[in-house]
């Protein structure tokens, strides 16, 4: 992985990247318990395959979504925020 | 040892074969059960099976290893063995581990090549210095040799340093722990399989763990790519691949893994005795008895399961080594390697029971887990053999997380955390 295609700057080297973590879903902290809130704090789903992550590239400030196989260390697909729900549904 | 050159010249001339033993047997078969069966021949797992049998009477024992015996992150760390820590649990921890090291040669008849060389936590800033002093007096409370010592004295202790660092992070001084040493990480392994061996216990290689039965909450057996073997204990100690054995049994975890890489030099002629260590240059690096330079840095910034290198971290790290030692700029990189790291949100371990009866967990070691081999083989064996956390562990256990009371080692983590 030496290059990431960023949805706003076309494909940007490695290195003006940061990764954001995992997209997750938080719970609402005012009806979830105790337990769900910090598995929600803390716990991660670590085991290698196919995830959907924020990645930032930092000199323009962008935050967008990346799909990564954790195992292999590629980048399947990038795309906006914005098209996170319609991404999710499907 | 002279006896056993002796008995080696002997048969050597009258063309026998090597009467000296393997390290350790290679079993053929798997038995249908076992009182206990350690997931990982790493050297936690194996130190853990060594002191069962010894300590604790426990030699029905199968240690299973998916791989080759040690070649995990045991053989992918830098050595460094200290217990220099800041909170009181990591401090009585690791000072334990420690005590334990220094016996271990003698125990195995084998030489570790464990060498006390002093370890020096370079101070760049007064933030830095501070942490020192804090690290220095909780050190001293729990009686570990450990003070702050200013910029002159690390100069004369090692001479080829540039104190000006490149004039951008002069070193104010450092936290320097005498104790500070390193051992041949191999040795240790196959040290810690000899010794259980010895005791009875079962080292099967390139044995993977498929599943885990568990059967009203609590541990039935395990099925393995060499077939399946009934138990009630289960001990995993598999650092990187701990999220994938969690998953058999649907436990969730906060490890999240990090590829951790290192590389050495060419080998020089000795110069660096201490081992140094520059959390704000992300840098450190000890020479080992064969006269390479052993150097690390942080972790790779993204998670990763993977053990690939990359030229980012070799460039990186050879920056940060050329501010310190401006002379190596001839000297020749030999090799490259990388561990996979599980890295915990409180940078301290993850040691115990879990809501699965029977199923113990030993884990969480990220970057800090070589120093502690002695010590979480013999804390673990305890709360295998008697189901309660050793009183060591007690501060790292998995459900900390839950009751929001995180150890919080990350001040004492060496490198970039």
């Amino acid at each position: 992985m030496k290059n990431i295609r960023c949805p706003l700057n076309g494909p940007r080297p490695l290195l003006e990247f940061v990764c954001g973590g995992e997209v997750r879903v938080t719970p609402d902290p005012q009806t979830c318990s105790d337990a769900e809130w910090t598995a929600y704090l803390f716990n991660r789903a670590s085991v290698p395959g196919v995830k959907r992550e924020w990645w930032c590239h930092t000199p323009s400030g962008y935050w967008f979504i990346a799909e990564r196989d954790t195992a292999r260390d590629e980048i399947l697909a990038t795309f906006d925020a914005a098209e996170l729900p319609a991404k999710a549904a499907s | 040892m002279p006896y056993r050159l002796l008995k080696f010249a002997a048969s050597s001339l009258l063309g026998r074969p090597h009467p000296e033993p393997r390290m350790f047997r290679n079993p053929s078969r798997l038995k249908d059960g076992y009182e206990v069966v350690i997931i990982g021949g790493g050297g936690h797992g194996l130190a853990a099976a060594y002191y069962l049998a010894r300590d604790h009477g426990i030699r029905n024992i199968a240690v299973l290893e998916k791989g080759y015996l040690g070649g995990g992150n045991t053989a992918r760390n830098t050595t460094i063995i200290r217990s220099n820590y800041l909170t009181p649990e990591g401090v009585k921890f690791y000072d334990a581990s420690l005590a334990l090291w220094a016996g271990l040669a003698s125990e195995f008849d084998f030489n570790l090549f464990y060498s006390t060389r002093g370890h020096f936590t370079l101070a760049h800033s007064d933030a830095d210095l501070r942490t020192a002093r804090w690290r220095a007096e909780v050190n001293k409370h729990f009686g570990v040799r450990s003070e702050v010592v200013d910029a002159a004295f690390v100069k004369k202790q090692v001479p080829e340093i540039d104190l000006d660092c490149g004039g951008h992070s002069p070193i104010l001084g450092a936290l320097y722990h005498e104790p500070g040493a390193i051992a041949r990480h191999d040795a240790v392994a196959w040290g810690y399989a000899r010794g259980a061996d010895r005791q009875g216990v079962e080292i099967h290689q390139n044995t993977e763990v498929l599943g885990i039965d568990v059967r009203d909450g609590a541990v039935a057996g395990v099925r393995t790519s060499r077939g399946d073997i009934s138990t009630k204990r289960v001990l995993c100690a598999v650092a990187g691949s701990t999220p994938r054995v969690l998953k058999l049994i649907g436990l969730d975890s906060p490890l999240t893994i990090h590829p951790l890489q290192a590389m050495v030099s060419e080998p020089l002629k000795p110069w660096l005795d201490p081992i140094i260590v520059s959390s704000s240059l992300h840098a450190y690096v000890s020479q080992s008895a064969r006269g390479e330079l052993v150097m690390g840095a942080s972790l790779d910034p993204y998670e990763l399961h993977s053990t690939r290198s990359t030229l980012e971290f070799a460039e990186g790290l050879a920056v940060n080594m050329l501010d310190l030692f401006p002379f190596l700029s001839e000297v020749k990189v030999n090799r490259q390697w990388a561990g996979m790291a599980d890295m915990t949100p409180d940078f301290a371990p993850i040691m115990g029971t879990t809501p699965c009866e029977g199923f113990f967990l030993d884990a969480g070691w990220g970057t800090w887990g070589f120093k502690a081999t002695p010590i979480s083989g013999k804390t673990m064996a305890h709360t295998v053999a008697t189901g309660v956390p050793h009183p060591l562990i007690t501060g790292f256990s998995l459900e900390r997380f839950a009751r929001l009371e995180l150890t919080g080692e990350k001040g004492a983590a060496s490198v970039g955390h």
